[in-house]
């Protein structure tokens, strides 16, 4: 399994990446696999504001649906289109091509209190 | 790993659910299917015990011949769907894993001594064999050639020294077949099929539950527990025809007196749009009125939609009523659509 070295963690595997400003979201390679084929996704609307531990969206795989959580409070600044067509697209590159949401945050200071990607490694058995 | 009736079951294979799909549609997908059991009726009193028993018209049937059949109570429900072949002594009858237990009973308590049942599941194994390809390589593998037999016909055929009763028969809506063999050779006949299709450049692949279920899904097949069930009578599921009103079978008589009340409710394919249905969700119709729930449900994997197979009622069968599948609180827009989603290869 990979691990992103340069995102943070939440507890529901979540990873949450600062990028120019923004905190870019998605799913860990640890989540995808254990969610297996994914065939739908539901995201939320680019400007809504949501709080961190609240759903953001749905996630399909083959097998069950799995809420998806904020890992950090703010706006919804994008959300990766491309998912619609192809949500496949997060088995096969969760943190880059299958990146979710991308977050205007409230208080930066949430990233802080996610996990680390060594700890993350640990708490899924990788380390 | 999953349960299922008691056998442990890989849902998919590391291949994933999707790509085992594509594999079974496009080349040869195997499925360890140990878990169904298998029934030998034999005995003078074999043939009008067994076409008492099941719906299906039967004694027309002469070997190799195999059919589809459900199993009914005194009360139209479906206990289970059988396959019966028509051996030269026998009748070989495969029943679902999940009512292997009950089938015998109710097979036994209405047996008189003309009839001799036994259960041969566990000296049993079944692998399925399914895919364009599939006869292909069994024509490779074994001998003499399966691709000489029709479909829904049987024939004992040898691979690899291995003694196989063959059906040319399947659930997943592929040409190929069903191969039963003595469980002390499984491990050995599943790994012969791998190697063999790869050594003939035959892609073939070992296929799980999730792929099993989305194939039969497309190709119309039913599953017990969900289109038909002992709650759901063959009339509501569309499962006349697996009914030969020519002759008397268990339940024949509640059927016909559900025929003439009317069906309360229809199994219908419902092409959803904006979520994932699955079994258990309510169907509502344009007013929010629930009329209906969902039995199974999934995302198919060749015709690239969000379906759903539902119980609905009257009046809202048509192909092309607009209706409603609440998925987590949220009403989604779904269409009555033709079943089945995918023709099988076989009846093109």
């Amino acid at each position: 399994m990979s691990i992103d070295t340069k995102a943070k963690y939440a507890e529901s595997h979540e990873f949450a990446r600062l990028e120019s400003g923004l905190v870019v979201v998605g799913i860990s390679d640890h989540a995808q696999a254990e969610l297996g084929d994914i065939v739908f996704i539901e995201l939320p609307a680019v400007g809504k504001t949501i709080a961190k531990g609240q759903t953001f969206g749905t996630v399909e795989s083959v097998k069950a649906a799995s809420d998806l959580y904020m890992p950090v409070s703010g706006t919804i600044a994008a959300v990766n289109e491309a998912l619609q067509a192809d949500p496949a697209l997060i088995n096969k590159e969760p943190y880059a091509a299958g990146w979710m949401l991308k977050i205007q945050p409230s208080n930066i200071a949430e990233l802080d209190a996610l996990m680390s990607a060594q700890d993350y490694a640990k708490a899924i058995g990788e380390a | 790993m999953a349960p299922f009736a008691g056998y442990d079951m890989p849902i998919s294979y590391a291949t994933g659910a999707i790509e085992e799909h594509a594999i079974t549609r496009r080349s040869v997908g195997l499925f360890d299917i140990d878990h169904m059991g298998q029934f030998e009726v034999s005995g003078p009193g074999a043939d009008a015990f067994v076409s008492g028993l099941v719906s299906a018209k039967i004694l027309d049937m002469v070997p190799p011949m195999a059919r589809y059949s459900l199993l009914l109570d005194e009360k139209g429900l479906v206990l289970d769907d059988l396959f019966i072949y028509r051996m030269p002594d026998s009748w070989w009858i495969v029943v679902n894993a999940s009512n292997r237990e009950t089938d015998l009973a109710w097979f036994t308590s209405h047996a008189d001594r003309s009839v001799k049942i036994v259960d041969r599941s566990d000296d049993t194994y079944m692998i399925a064999v399914q895919g364009p390809k599939a006869i292909e390589l069994l024509d490779a593998v074994g001998t003499p050639a399966v691709s000489a037999l029709e479909r829904f016909t049987w024939g004992n055929i040898d691979i690899a020294g291995v003694p196989v009763l063959f059906g040319r028969t399947g659930y997943t809506g592929e040409d190929g077949g069903e191969l039963f063999f003595p469980a002390a050779k499984a491990e050995f006949l599943w790994n012969f099929l791998i190697e063999k299709g790869e050594a003939l450049g035959i892609e073939t692949k070992p296929i799980g539950l999730a792929a099993r279920d989305s194939l039969r899904f497309e190709a119309g097949m039913p599953l017990h527990g969900h289109e038909i069930s002992p709650a759901i009578n063959p009339l509501e599921a569309g499962f006349k025809w697996a009914c030969d009103f020519d002759k008397e079978f268990v339940g024949k008589a509640a059927l016909s007196e559900i025929a003439e009340k009317g069906l309360a409710r229809r199994l219908v394919g419902l092409d959803v749009t904006g979520g994932v249905p699955r079994e258990g969700y309510e169907v509502a119709d344009a007013s929010g009125k629930i009329v209906g729930h969902c039995v199974a449900g999934m995302f198919c994997p060749t015709v690239k939609k969000y379906a759903a197979n539902a119980f609905v009622e009257p009046g809202f069968n048509k192909v092309g009523t607009a209706l409603k599948v609440i998925i987590r609180g949220q009403p989604k827009d779904a269409v009555v659509v033709k079943r089945p989603l995918y023709i099988p290869a076989y009846r093109r």
